[in-house]
């Protein structure tokens, strides 16, 4: 059906098709990828009446508008911001009608950095190694919406959204990220793990899909030299030269050579992905798992 | 052989040369195929192995420890042939790093067999030893904004070829028509960890 799809009229800052990515290709090079708020993305997709893992819309900051061709039942969440149909304000956090050809306008995070816009049927681009995410490292999956793109949608499953509204947990004012140490925290001097987990970091505004940056202390190496080329995980903590740890999110590099003094908890990462720059953020060491 | 706890459920081996690497790779790729490891990514590297997605990744450290790593398995696999135009903007350089004529380094990397040790940097990049250690050469001094798809180029222990246009600090020393990534074929990457390699030269244009 050629008018199921969705029209963007504005892109916004920067806007991209997000499912749960590409994973189990690693070896190949090729990133994960992903929504990086991923209980947003399934709640608008549970109440856009989506079975979870549809793809969606992720938009960063400035939202976007976008004009469906048919009557679709869309759900905005993640970042809180003002959602209109038409012009007129309807729910955010809820199923809301858009009828065909109307513009649903999806405003600047009030608070947060990334809203997700679920619709139903879902984003039906061609699937690149099974998923539909845009990959902004290795440039796998569609590029980021820019305006007049034309996206096609899916065939609603008829499956009735479970909730009509949902809690969602406010962006954070300060970002605590749970950290085991390691692999590499015998490459930092003891006075650098002390500053990582007691020093305050902040948000830096270069951070992206690819890594959370953050500006504070500098952490000192206890050796120099370079680290052999190493398998990189989601939410690796990666210290480059200038001393300023980077946390690994979705679109992260499969291997990486420079030392990762810990790890954050995959549970803590989609508040990463909505704190705003200058967000203060603390590095908490939990234990790590035994290995004897 | 090392084990390293990396977050909740993954685990970093580490052993001392790219061979060990290697055979520990082939083992555990053996291991998940006859059902005993259940694992999300197996992802080789110069000297480690990382395990992402483990269901229980202290009782697998605790084996790992106590395993002997087999030998390098035999080189079961078919070599793929990369056709290549030695005539790259850097063989001048890779020439005198190497202390031989410029004609001489296609002759030696012709006569090389490689193997993908590991992939990274960009989906279907391949990191290919098989050089002797005498022939290590540095990265660029200033990498370039853009190296064209195609390029063969070396770097330290490695050849690799560039899948698409990337900025790059490799000495680029021939060009190949080979697609290395196409996301429309399966598989998409021509090279993979394991696969053996061999370029064959070809007349230039």
């Amino acid at each position: 059906m050629t008018d199921r799809a969705l029209v963007v009229v504005r892109s916004g800052a920067l806007t991209t098709v997000q499912d749960r990515g590409r994973p189990g290709h690693a070896h190949l090079g090729v990133p994960r990828s992903g929504a990086l708020d991923g209980p947003a993305a399934d709640l608008v997709n549970r109440l856009a009446g989506n079975p979870s893992g549809t793809a969606v819309l992720e938009t960063t900051l400035n939202g976007c508008a976008v004009r469906p061709r048919s009557a679709v039942t869309v759900a905005v969440a993640g970042a809180p911001c003002r959602v209109t149909v038409d012009g007129r304000p309807v729910a955010w956090g809820a199923p809301v009608r858009v009828p065909a050809g109307a513009l649903l306008d999806v405003g600047p995070a009030v608070s947060g950095v990334r809203a997700y816009v679920g619709v139903s049927g879902g984003i039906a681009v061609e699937p690149v190694l099974g998923s539909r995410s845009t990959d902004l490292l290795s440039g796998l999956g569609p590029p980021p919406l820019t305006d007049g793109t034309v996206l096609p949608l899916g065939r609603p499953t008829g499956v009735h959204a479970r909730v009509d509204v949902a809690p969602q947990p406010a962006p954070p004012a300060e970002l605590v990220l749970r950290v085991t140490l390691g692999p590499r925290d015998g490459w930092f001097t003891p006075e650098a793990i002390r500053a990582f987990l007691s020093g305050t970091y902040r948000v830096s505004a270069a951070s992206n899909r690819i890594g959370l940056r953050t500006e504070g202390p500098a952490l000192e190496r206890a050796q120099a030299g370079e680290l052999p080329s190493e398998g990189m995980v989601l939410g690796a903590v990666q210290v480059p030269p200038d001393g300023r740890p980077v946390v690994f999110l979705a679109d992260h590099p499969t291997t990486g050579g420079y030392p990762v003094i810990a790890v954050v908890r995959a549970a803590d990462l989609p508040a990463a992905a909505q704190a705003v720059p200058g967000t203060p953020v603390r590095f908490v060491a939990v234990r790590r798992l035994r290995v004897c | 052989m090392k084990v390293l706890p990396v977050g909740e459920d993954a685990l970093l081996v580490e052993v001392s040369s790219g061979d060990e690497a290697q055979a520990l790779h082939a083992e555990l790729l053996r291991r998940r195929a006859e059902g005993s490891l259940s694992v999300r990514e197996i992802v080789p590297a110069a000297r480690t192995v990382l395990l992402d997605g483990l269901d229980s990744p202290a009782r697998l450290a605790a084996e790992l420890t106590a395993t002997e790593l087999p030998p390098v398995p035999p080189r079961a696999r078919e070599v793929v042939e990369i056709p290549v135009r030695y005539d790259g903007p850097d063989l001048a350089d890779v020439a005198a790093h190497w202390g031989v004529p410029e004609r001489e380094v296609a002759r030696i990397h012709t006569e090389t067999e490689f193997r993908v040790a590991f992939c990274g940097f960009a989906p279907g990049f391949g990191y290919l030893t098989g050089l002797p250690p005498r022939y290590d050469v540095p990265r660029r001094g200033t990498p370039r904004t853009a190296v064209p798809a195609g390029s063969v180029a070396l770097a330290g222990p490695y050849t690799g070829v560039y899948p698409r246009s990337s900025p790059g600090g490799w000495q680029l020393i021939g060009t190949t028509d080979a697609v290395l990534w196409d996301h429309a074929r399966v598989p998409a990457a021509l090279l993979s960890p394991g696969t053996r390699v061999r370029f064959v030269p070809e007349a230039g244009p």
